[in-house]
């Protein structure tokens, strides 16, 4: 029942606090929308989301976001040197085939988010089956090491975030 | 309080404007488009970050009220931002793959590693044939003309 009532606390709780920043003012008025929205939004697009993986809240999904924030301000850093110092004929860029055991689209579309927000690196295309990501490097020397850089740094954490 | 808050602040918008310089910098000079994606992604980040970081310290010490909207401009662009870029990599793909684009680059139209398996890239599901396949059947690149009149 409650099952049914809630589909996806997870995306009722997102709504609703996206809904309260936005509105950037605590009024019981913007409260109840936000509940209001929460409550429907979900409900209305439950079968948008077939079979969808449970979300683990915990120091999995704390260690992995965190991991992602401090890769991205590395990035920058990187990138930024790399635009500034390199010179664009020793730039080593080349594409890099991502073999995948992630099997829920979710967890995979957080992977190649992640891919595309750190060190050098922008996902392109997935592969039909759903089994590998093609991923374009902007510069780097030894493709198999980055490849299982990016798979036990990203993929092997985002394992124990989505069960 | 207020001297060290104005200090913070404008060291953000000074890191800030260096990375979103840098950023726009690399647009103008990296040599293909999908070495140009990077900039975009990744050097502008950190610069639109500073900035919000800077803006939310501005609003309560001297504006006297809190504002939320930077942690949402912050999501909504991390949301975004991975999105518009494969977007646009798919595009040239296809723009490379077809010959359509005058300038070859990112070694597309020699063909994109293939996955692992029997499968294609997805982008060619529609298709059913790799950028190779479509070059042996239609003996290289073909104008533009051609592939609109499809």
């Amino acid at each position: 029942m409650i099952r049914r009532l809630f589909p996806h606390p997870v995306l009722s709780a997102t709504l609703g606090v996206v809904w309260m920043l936005l509105v950037n003012q605590f009024t019981f008025g913007a409260l109840f929308l936000a509940v209001v929205f929460g409550l429907l939004v979900p409900l209305v697009t439950s079968r948008f989301w077939p079979d969808r993986p449970t979300l683990r809240f915990g120091p999995a999904m704390l260690g992995y976001l965190a991991i992602v924030l401090f890769d991205i301000i590395v990035a920058n850093f990187q990138v930024a040197w790399l635009i500034v110092t390199r010179r664009n004929r020793d730039l080593r860029s080349q594409w890099l085939v991502i073999p995948l055991d992630l099997r829920s689209p979710e967890a995979i579309t957080a992977l190649a988010g992640t891919i595309s927000l750190t060190p050098g690196t922008v996902s392109s295309d997935i592969s039909s089956c759903g089994r590998a990501l093609l991923v374009h490097a902007i510069d780097v020397a030894d493709p198999e090491a980055e490849i299982a850089r990016i798979k036990q740094r990203y993929e092997a954490r985002l394992m124990k975030v989505f069960a | 309080m207020t001297l060290v808050a104005e200090l913070l602040i404008s060291f953000l918008l000074v890191v800030g404007g260096i990375f979103i310089l840098v950023g726009s910098w690399g647009l103008a000079k990296l040599p293909s488009l999908m070495t140009r994606l990077h900039g975009p992604t990744k050097a502008t980040t950190l610069g639109v970050g500073s900035c919000l970081i800077a803006s939310m310290i501005y609003f309560p010490v001297f504006g006297g009220t809190y504002s939320a909207h930077e942690l949402l401009i912050t999501l909504f662009l991390f949301l975004t931002a991975p999105v518009s870029a494969n977007m646009i990599a798919k595009a040239h793909i296809h723009r490379q793959g077809r010959g359509i684009d005058p300038n070859p680059s990112d070694n597309i139209s020699d063909g994109l590693p293939s996955p692992p398996g029997t499968s294609d890239w997805a982008t060619f599901a529609g298709a059913g044939k790799t950028v190779a396949a479509e070059q042996d059947e239609t003996g290289g690149a073909r104008s533009a003309d051609e592939v609109g009149g499809e």
